[in-house]
């Protein structure tokens, strides 16, 4: 008993209080937002469904986070850069002009189609040439190097994309065919917001089905495990590991188009917010699977979304939609500080370098 | 021509000089260990002749090619296959995973699927848990399992690192049986063993490795006669 007591640090209680109290804050806000009762049940619907776009948009995102964590152990700051690229890029060479020749309008599924499909390969091509130059040299230098390195990068792509497009932000065109209200099970929903859901759901499961079932997948998941028995079965490394990044690259170029079409805009920085975000999703997620990346970004769309009204109205906090982000990284240092295993799946770790 | 010549390798970890001048040879069709004690350097030959290190003086030729100029990867297709030390599965993979793995370098599916019947004759285990995870297999099962996946490249010489590490006893008679019978199939053997007693008895030849160099080389008979051998690798006095 004696020695428990001991074995308890001054670190652990000032934790303990700390989760005790946001446990408190969270439950309280809660019951006082469900008291005033100050929206409706169509405003809470919103809510919940932006959240889910949100989110999809997170996960798609998150699995470039975690496919790199997984293989290399390296967190890639610069994979929102990957997801900026592929967008900005489709959007002034691909989607103004075909907006301008009317040809967007005319057959804007052919049209979107294209445009992600350029957007993927832009974002592939910028990660394969990261990997290539930046990574690859680094690959038996300390885990810190790799690290600093990729926020050199990010920086890099940042001002790169700045001097090529411009720092001003670029509208991207609207699609008619997707304006308004789509009405399913008698909710109202943007159409946008569903293209964005069912194009994410999609996208998750050809992965899911790519790393799981291909050859290729199970090579990645074979060199994730060690790389050189990988090689002893033939496996070429680094090439499975430039094909891990442009995996998830892809994956980030198509979800720079979803965001345009939900937010409509593309400028150089526009990778930072959601990239950090996905980040926090992927280790929600437990960083280690594509279903737990996937339910990481849904829990972290759904609970920024909804949060704010849900508990931070109800502690008498004004204009509490500001404080998403907020929400967001909160949750991010929490993670880290008492699950980093995630709500599923593995712990962060050291001991796998 | 041997199959596998080794010419006065040197290999090092940092200033660590880890072989001082290995110099072997495997014929076709033969089983030859190379055994010595912990820390004698018997796995980093085997990684210098998989291409997992580069040896910093020497070569290594395979049917007399010199193959200082080839990945580890690219070995496998040259017809070089191995059994890892501490058997190196993938454990999140399941057994079936693993063994396509094995076979990633191959497109001739029908020969695949008969190495997969093969190996599963060979070791029945293997495909009651085939979609099991590998990581939840007993130790000899993985072992089973790693000889399984590095047969499905359907090698003509195989690497082995001590198969029998950490194996119970009627284990490891079970896996020196297993070495003999894929020999006869015509698969050349390069057997690492600690257990020096098991591995004179299937080998043909053998070497005895010492903190980096060879000190022996005679046939498994004679080795096994050896007053050297016997006093330091079979503890018979
Ligand atoms: N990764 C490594 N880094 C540094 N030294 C190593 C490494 N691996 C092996 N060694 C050293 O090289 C020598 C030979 O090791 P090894 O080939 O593993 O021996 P064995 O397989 O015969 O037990 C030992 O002295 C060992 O400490
Ligand atoms: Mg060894």
């Amino acid at each position: 008993m004696r020695q428990r007591l001991e074995s308890i640090s001054f670190i652990d209680i000032i934790l303990w209080l700390f989760r005790t109290l946001i446990i408190v804050a969270v439950i309280w806000g809660t019951v006082a937002t469900i008291f005033n009762n100050p929206y409706s049940a169509e405003n809470w619907i919103d809510f919940l469904v932006f959240g889910i776009a949100q989110g999809s948009l997170y996960a798609l995102i998150a699995l470039g986070y975690m496919l790199v964590y997984g293989i290399l152990f390296m967190i890639n700051f610069a994979h929102g850069e990957f997801f900026m690229s592929g967008v900005f890029t489709a959007t002034v060479f691909v989607a103004d002009p075909l907006n301008q020749i009317g040809f967007l309008n005319a057959h804007p599924i052919l049209a979107l189609i294209i445009i992600t499909l350029v957007a993927m390969a832009v974002s592939m091509g910028i990660a394969l040439l990261t990997e290539r130059v930046a990574y690859r040299p680094l690959r038996r230098a300390p885990r810190l190097v790799p690290l600093i390195t990729a926020i050199g990068a990010s920086f890099f792509w940042q001002y790169f994309f700045r001097g090529l497009y411009g720092s001003g932000v670029h509208a991207f065109p609207t699609v008619d065919a997707l304006k308004g209200n789509l009405t399913i099970a008698g909710i109202e929903i943007l159409k946008t917001q569903v293209v964005v859901i069912v194009a994410s759901v999609l996208l998750l499961i050809a992965l899911y089905i790519f790393v799981m079932r291909t050859k290729t997948g199970k090579a990645i998941r074979a060199v994730a495990e060690d790389k050189d028995v990988a090689a002893l079965m033939g496996i070429d490394v680094d090439r499975t590991i430039a094909i891990t990044f442009a995996t998830g690259a892809a994956m980030a170029g198509a979800a720079g188009i979803l965001y345009a079409l939900l937010f409509r805009q593309v400028h150089f920085f526009m990778g930072f917010v959601p990239g950090i975000k996905a980040f926090t999703a992927a280790v929600l997620g437990g960083i280690g699977s594509v279903p737990g990346a996937a339910l990481g970004g849904l829990f972290l769309g759904v609970f920024e979304s909804v949060g704010p009204s849900l508990f931070l109205e109800g502690l008498g906090i004004t204009a509490s939609y500001q404080l998403k982000d907020v929400i967001a990284f909160t949750m991010l240092v929490l993670v880290l500080i008492f699950r980093p295993q995630g709500i599923i799946g593995e712990r962060l770790a050291e001991e796998k370098a | 021509m041997p199959m596998l010549e080794v010419r006065d390798v040197h290999a090092y970890y940092g200033n660590i000089h880890a072989l001082k001048g290995i110099s072997l040879n495997v014929e076709k069709g033969e089983i030859v260990t190379l055994i010595g004690a912990n820390g004698a350097g018997k796995t980093t030959t085997l990684r210098t002749i998989s291409g997992l290190l580069k040896p910093r003086q020497g070569k290594v030729f395979l049917e007399g090619e010199d193959l200082a100029r080839y990945k580890a990867h690219e070995l496998v297709y040259k017809g070089m296959a191995m059994v890892p030390e501490g058997r190196g599965v993938f454990s999140k993979l399941t057994v079936a995973e693993n063994l396509d793995m094995g076979a990633y370098h191959r497109t001739d599916k029908d020969g695949i699927q008969e190495d997969l019947e093969r190996v599963f004759s060979l070791f029945p285990r293997l495909k009651e848990r085939r979609n099991q995870v590998a990581g939840t297999l007993s130790g000899g099962e993985q072992q089973m399992l790693a000889t399984a996946r590095a047969l499905m490249a359907r090698p003509t010489l195989l690497l082995m690192d001590e198969p029998s590490m950490g194996l119970a006893p009627i284990l490891v008679e079970g896996i020196f049986d297993t070495i003999q019978e894929i020999n006869k199939e015509g698969t050349t053997i390069l057997l690492v063993e600690q257990n020096a007693h098991m591995a004179l008895q299937v080998a043909h030849r053998g070497y005895v490795l010492q903190t980096g160099e060879i000190v022996l080389a005679d046939t498994a008979d004679k080795l096994r006669e050896n007053p050297v051998v016997q006093k330091a690798y079979l503890g018979i006095e």
